[in-house]
């Protein structure tokens, strides 16, 4: 008994502050991709390097739609690789509460031999636009959405209980949950602990992809669970099915089956990106910048 | 390597033994022999070279060439120590007959592989004791996914057919408690049906294959440039040996191997596998016995070891650093310089830890004779890896079958006899001790030079199987290049498909309270065996 306080008192706190400091993470790290709009010469060879179909492309005539996905992208940097265009940087925040705010569009014209001429439109400026309007009109969705949030926040904001369910992972994403409950992250400062049943959970983790055969399982979780209840994506696969994507075994990501609040990207996210998507889901942090877009 | 056995001979001794039955021996390369022969002769083939050359059977898949020659092949691959080689018998299964004999009343370990081809490929198991459906769950639809004429992508209908009976035991007072498939700690999903009377387990049935996500399959879609990242998926705690695994299938198809500084590194990679997962395995022991002081101290250096992967390969669990013909990564003087640190570092620091668990009396009495898997037992089933090496099984691929850089360096493979949890966790504290030489003796002398070579295109009509010693067992990858850089199969072997069935049989007798630990003990991939 003894020994052990001391080996405690010896080793100190490990604990890191976060989120008051910022991640402590390798510059070696690879995290979200970044890729420089009006240099991009060409989508071809980093769509086909891509393993997961994070980075697409679509030809209409003379038009390419081009498109970087985070929720499919699992940081491996071969698209950096294949085009000097893309750099990876080690940015691991990167949780957002809609799909939609995962997915990056530009489109280009083309020069006859298919590389890209000049970059003609960023649509999702236009998208985001829109959504500024709609939030002006009272009694409109958005706004009522941010009423429940609201509402949601207060209830679970200040201390939350999270059932984690394996919904055909690979075990990456696990190794890293259960990291959140090592002395260096530490959950619980926050008030969060994980809980054995969905009865006692506020929030439902789920990674993925959802598999035919854990289908049921996780709905049957998701029913035992008390209202007002989160849902969580975890990982490439978790947010979108990942490399797996949709086949006769698996269904796709987590919300091909629940409606989910917040998306974590990552292959496995770090400690420190799922902290920020768990606080994130309650509240206690923003979702991460959307990647800016160049003006065309 | 000047004392490798006569290969050469002893294939003369099995080609001589059953000259008129065999089709055809191919050396495809020194250690991957290949024998073609008929069905009736599989039972014989298997009985001479476990009793004549103590062989043993790693791996028994299936493929479908009936685009190309009008049958399903079967493959039974054997370990032969004794020449360093693995045997690989092939045998045709008429597609207007499909049906095969089962080899699992004489060799238990071929039970759910046999079981998992009948379900995926749609041949008939004759002559197996329990021929349910395992890959597959009972309410799916008849389908087999491994046939070359079903599509990745068909949409099956919704469920439909029979939920899964279970064996019922008989008795008065015994009850069933099921569990699962969603767990009450963070773990993979599976279910365990115990039948209990009072406290005492008298029969567990396990269900898995509820993480199949079609990753054979899958692997068949995707270039084989994609392969490595998909492997780096079959088992989040394995990523890179799955990974190296398949790469050195790839590398020896086409028949190129990688550069020395590459199976160095490789090599390093493999063992921060293994520390970084022993680690957290002996913390979670002691959780589920109720130390959590020491799995703090354990998750504290786990966590240490996970921030050195990722400086060295840009992730910490070490994925995006496999590629095919090396690694993709070199590592400069700092980066070297770290793993230097951290191995010094760890070496006292792991000591102290292991000290705290052995000076803990209450937690080393849960340990002792908890969960004992019988040295004949687990021969009988073919337990693989670390807990095979805690009940008596002294094979290790690092050290019969040296692969990546693990010809150049010294270690001790650790066995014991007595097959109960502690044990199971000694096996992991001499590992890592190992592991850690290991990792110095390579730094000391670590080659210079190129990290990656060019593959090239990938000949067509190539098979080759890949293995690596995983920190869990050994890992086999079986492929069958296609035209195009792509594969036609690529079988994918992991300990755990091997080992699961034995935990049924260590926690015989003991007390369910008991199984967490005994499950931990084990910790087995459920990703890596549902695939």
């Amino acid at each position: 008994m003894f020994e052990i306080l001391r080996k405690s008192l010896r080793t100190g706190i490990v604990t890191t502050s976060y989120p008051e400091t910022p991640v402590e993470i390798s510059r070696f790290a690879r995290g979200r991709p970044e890729i420089d709009w009006h240099k991009w010469e060409d989508a071809r060879p980093a769509t086909a390097a891509c393993p997961t179909g994070a980075i697409s492309f679509q030809d209409t005539g003379e038009r390419r739609i081009t498109r970087l996905d985070l929720a499919k992208c699992t940081f491996c940097g071969l698209c950096a690789e294949a085009d000097k265009a893309i750099r990876m940087t080690n940015v691991c925040e990167c949780a957002a509460r809609r799909r939609d705010d995962l997915v990056t569009e530009a489109s280009y014209s083309l020069k006859p031999d298919g590389r890209h001429e000049r970059l003609v439109s960023t649509p999702d400026s236009r998208k985001s636009h829109l959504n500024k309007t709609a939030s002006l009109e009272p009694g409109s969705l958005d706004v009522l959405g941010r009423k429940i949030k609201t509402q949601v926040d207060s209830v679970l904001g200040r201390s939350l209980h999270i059932r984690e369910v394996d919904a055909g992972s690979c075990n990456g994403c696990e190794i890293e949950i259960v990291g959140l409950n090592s002395p260096v992250y530490d959950l619980e400062r926050f008030g969060i602990h994980f809980v054995a049943s969905p009865r006692h959970a506020d929030m439902l983790l789920v990674t993925g992809p959802v598999t035919r055969n854990m289908e049921m399982a996780l709905r049957k979780t998701y029913d035992a669970m008390p209202a007002p209840r989160l849902v969580v994506a975890v990982g490439a696969c978790g947010c979108s099915g990942g490399i797996f994507g949709q086949n006769y075994a698996t269904v796709g990501g987590v919300d091909a089956v629940l409606p989910v609040n917040v998306y974590i990207p990552g292959c496995p996210p770090n400690p420190y990106a799922l902290l920020h998507g768990i606080l994130v889901a309650i509240g206690r942090l923003s979702p991460a910048p959307k990647p800016s877009h160049p003006a065309v | 390597m000047n004392d490798l056995p006569n290969v050469t001979g002893i294939v003369a001794e099995v080609q001589e033994r059953f000259s008129d039955r065999l089709d055809a021996v191919r050396v495809c390369r020194r250690d991957e022999i290949y024998f073609d022969a008929k069905m009736d002769l599989v039972a014989g083939f298997s009985g001479h070279l476990y009793k004549k050359w103590g062989a043993r059977l790693v791996s028994v898949f299936a493929d479908d060439v009936r685009d190309q020659e009008n049958v399903f092949h079967l493959y039974y691959v054997y370990a032969l120590d004794a020449a360093r080689a693995f045997f690989i018998l092939r045998v045709p299964v008429p597609p207007d007959k499909p049906e095969f004999t089962s080899l699992t009343n004489a060799i238990p370990a071929a039970n759910w592989q046999e079981r998992e081809i009948q379900d995926l490929f749609g041949l008939k198991l004759i002559g197996h004791p329990n021929p349910s459906r395992c890959a597959l769950h009972d309410d799916w639809p008849d389908v087999h996914p491994l046939r070359k004429d079903f599509d990745l992508h068909t949409q099956l209908p919704p469920f439909q057919g029979e939920r899964h009976k279970f064996r019922e035991v008989e008795g008065e007072g015994v009850f069933q408690v099921p569990v699962g498939p969603v767990h009450a700690g963070i773990i993979e999903p599976g279910h365990f049906r115990f039948s209990v009377a009072g406290e005492p387990v008298l029969y567990l049935q396990l269900r898995l294959f509820y993480t199949h996500k079609g990753t054979e399959k899958l692997f068949e879609n995707l270039p084989v440039t994609h392969g490595v990242r998909l492997a780096e998926s079959i088992s989040g705690d394995s990523s890179f040996a799955h990974a190296t695994a398949f790469c050195h299938a790839i590398e020896r198809a086409a028949g190129v191997e990688a550069p020395p500084r590459a199976r160095a590194l490789r090599t390093l990679c493999l063992e921060l596998e293994r520390i970084y997962n022993h680690i957290g395995d002996i913390g979670a022991i002691a959780t589920d016995v109720g130390f959590m002081v020491a799995n703090m101290h354990a998750l504290r250096l786990k966590e240490r070891v996970l921030r050195v992967n990722e400086q060295l390969t840009g992730n910490r669990l070490l994925r995006g650093m496999a590629c095919l013909g090396g690694v993709r990564f070199d590592w400069d003087g700092a980066q070297i310089k770290a793993l230097e640190n951290l191995t010094a570092e760890l070496g006292p620091e792991f000591d102290s830890l292991v000290e705290l668990i052995e000076n803990s009396s209450s937690t080393r009495d849960r340990l002792e004779d908890a969960g004992i898997l019988k040295p004949e037992v687990a021969r009988d089933l073919g337990v693989v890896g670390i807990a095979g090496r805690a009940s008596g099984f002294d094979h290790d691929l690092r050290r019969d079958f040296p692969h990546a850089a693990y010809d150049r360096v010294k270690f001790r493979v650790p066995v014991y006899q007595e097959g109960d949890v502690e044990h199971r966790m000694q096996v992991r504290i001499d590992e890592v001790r190992e592991s850690l030489s290991i990792i110095q003796q390579l730094l000391a002398n670590l080659p210079g030079g190129a990290v990656r070579v060019e593959i090239g295109e990938l000949p067509a009509g190539r098979t080759a199987l890949g293995y690596v010693e995983g920190w869990r067992g050994e890992i086999y990858h079986w492929i069958r290049t296609a035209p195009g850089n792509r594969l036609a199969r690529c079988k994918v072997k992991d300990p755990s498909l091997q080992n699961w069935p034995a935990l049924s049989e260590a926690i015989l007798g003991n007390i369910v309270p008991d199984f967490p630990v005994v499950n931990k003990s084990f910790n087995l991939s459920y990703s890596g065996t549902d695939r």
